[in-house]
């Protein structure tokens, strides 16, 4: 490679998640799967299914984690879906024959998926605390908390970057991310795993989730957090340089076609 | 540094026997180019010819399989960066982005281009005034007519200043009008000094702004030349003279050696090189014979006649012809 004294890598990237950001603001499914679905999972969980669950602190207080994580699933459905849009539309051709930072185009997607996933997860947060969900926590253990959200969010952004890259349509794009929406509910989650046959109960235990759930729960409640706070980083860390690396990949490979 | 140079004074892209196969299927087989800096140069073939793969080699998106490939005195292999930064690419299908107005669209380009905030604001404005789009500069482009979504793929093209500019099927899909002003828009870009490298399955297209015209055909260049060149490989234009009866066909007929008759069309067709003086002294012989001419018409020889003539002694033949048998 002859050095490109021109090439600025910080700045493409810094315009990429803007443009992707501005997109998102811009769709009409941010609005719903943004704010409208954290809203209504909440009243659900909570109303509904809430009563008659049986869990040591108040349901409300143990679904929250698991709500968080569920929505920043369906914010990362999003983010393949316009990964694949993107891919087809040709517009990735033009940012390919440009002089630009490669990586750029998939850096791009990620902050914006990661941002946008984070607020989210501050419209749950915001939404519990009106409805009376009463977090123990200080501030070191509600930045610990969130620090771990955002690391599950990063690791599930990079895993559906790559499974947009997979897609060969929007359709199945979403398709693809639909095992991220469905592995919070075989988890921790929303009812505990004792409760679950034995076969269940070691898959749920043994997932990613449970452990990011546990510790996002301990910290926010003061409940005993252990060494699953390790185990949940490990998976995290591990999805998200599994999914960088599965990702940068695929999009080499497109390329050469 | 001064080989590249002067590789970049003889040529805009040059290609010696390029190759590109996708598994079994050869979709290049050794094409030669050369296209002069400051020329349009069109690639003319039918779909599936091999046109998209050629323009994304080209272009930089994808590596061929052999071959040189050398783009404004960049090597294509050693430093795509560098063809990059000379080039633009206007792919088939318009590369906009539906969500962002057509300003933001050429201002994230300037960005990417790394024009500067002041520099890239200004070169906005400019391109939406050139391309007709200020009125609708605040608007999605997702809103846009066909049209004008090509016209801002273009300007976003333009950006920043590329010194070649790669067309894929320019027009395609657009109505009469709209291809007009894509054709009065590229001729405008050849005037200010860039190179146009455009694919067309539209013979009229290449006539119309083609210095040069290369007909691609089962993955290679099987013509090569200005539309007048080419023109002159297939016989000349003829004038056809329709009839309402059969006996002024053949009173006709007799009286021109060299007519060719299409006796169910009652139609004759005579050949010319549609000179005026040629055409009036061919008109006062057909007066001479009192008869009553249904119907006439002049047939120039136009890049069709080329295209058909050319590609039907390939390899497109036989194909069709295996198909039919099936």
């Amino acid at each position: 490679m002859i050095p490109n004294t021109q090439s600025r890598p910080l700045d493409d990237f810094a315009a990429m998640t803007g443009r992707s950001l501005t997109r998102l603001l811009r769709s009409p499914d941010t609005m719903i799967m943004g704010v409208a679905l954290p809203v209504m999972l909440l009243l659900l969980f909570v109303y509904v299914f809430g009563g008659a669950m049986q869990t040591a602190t108040g349901y409300l207080d143990y679904v929250v984690p698991g709500i968080i994580l569920l929505c920043a699933g369906f914010g990362s459905s999003q983010t393949a879906v316009s990964v694949t849009g993107d891919m087809v539309h040709g517009i990735v051709d033009r940012f390919r024959s440009m002089p630009i930072a490669r990586s750029a185009f998939l850096f791009g997607h990620v902050a914006s998926s990661v941002i946008r996933n984070l607020l989210t997860s501050l419209v749950v947060i915001g939404v519990a605390m009106i409805m009376g969900f009463g977090p123990t926590a200080g501030p070191i253990q509600w930045l610990a908390a969130l620090a771990i959200v955002a690391l599950f969010i990063l690791a599930i952004s990079w895993l559906a970057t790559a499974l947009g890259l997979l897609a060969g349509t929007e359709e199945a794009a979403n398709g693809f991310t639909f095992f991220l929406l469905f592995l919070p509910y075989v988890s921790s989650a929303f009812v505990p795993t004792d409760t679950m046959p034995s076969w269940l109960h070691a898959f749920a235990e043994n997932q990613p989730v449970t452990p990011v759930i546990e510790t996002v729960r301990g910290l926010l409640l003061g409940t005993p957090v252990d060494d699953t706070a390790l185990i949940a980083v490990l998976w995290c860390v591990g999805i998200a340089c599994a999914g960088y690396l599965w990702a940068i990949t695929l999009f080499t490979r497109r390329a050469a076609r | 540094m001064s080989i590249r140079d002067t590789q970049f004074c003889a040529s805009a892209v040059s290609v010696t026997g390029l190759r590109k196969a996708y598994g079994d299927v050869t979709v290049l087989d050794g094409v030669d180019l050369d296209v002069p800096p400051g020329s349009v140069f069109a690639l003319l073939g039918a779909n599936g010819a091999g046109k998209t793969t050629m323009v994304r080699i080209l272009s930089t998106l994808t590596p061929p399989d052999a071959g040189t490939v050398h783009v404004a005195g960049h090597d294509l292999r050693c430093d795509p960066q560098g063809v990059r930064r000379k080039i633009s690419l206007t792919g088939q299908y318009a590369a906009v982005d539906d969500l962002l107005t057509g300003e933001e669209n050429l201002r994230l380009m300037a960005r990417l281009s790394h024009l500067g905030r002041a520099e890239g604001k200004r070169r906005a404005r400019e391109l939406l005034e050139q391309f007709d789009l200020v009125d609708a500069r605040t608007r999605r482009a997702g809103t846009y007519s066909g049209g004008m979504t090509r016209r801002l793929d273009l300007a976003m093209s333009l950006i920043s200043r590329p010194d070649i500019i790669f067309l894929d099927e320019p027009t395609t899909g657009l109505d009469p009008r709209s291809r007009q002003s894509m054709w009065e828009m590229i001729r405008r870009l050849v005037d200010g000094g860039v190179t146009i490298f455009l694919t067309t399955q539209y013979l009229e297209e290449a006539d119309r702004l083609a210095d040069r015209v290369a007909v691609l055909d089962g993955g290679r260049v099987v013509a090569e030349g200005t539309p007048d060149e080419l023109k002159r490989l297939v016989p000349g234009g003829h004038l056809e003279l329709t009839f309402t009866r059969p006996s002024e066909l053949h009173d006709v007929a007799q009286a021109f050696d060299d007519a060719v008759l299409d006796a169910d069309r009652l139609a004759v067709q005579v050949p010319t090189d549609g000179s005026i003086g040629q055409l009036k002294t061919l008109l006062g012989r057909i007066d001479d014979q009192s008869v009553t001419v249904d119907k006439l018409s002049l047939h120039s020889p136009d890049l069709d006649d080329v295209f058909f003539a050319l590609t039907d002694n390939s390899n497109a033949s036989p194909i069709r012809n295996e198909a039919a048998a099936r």
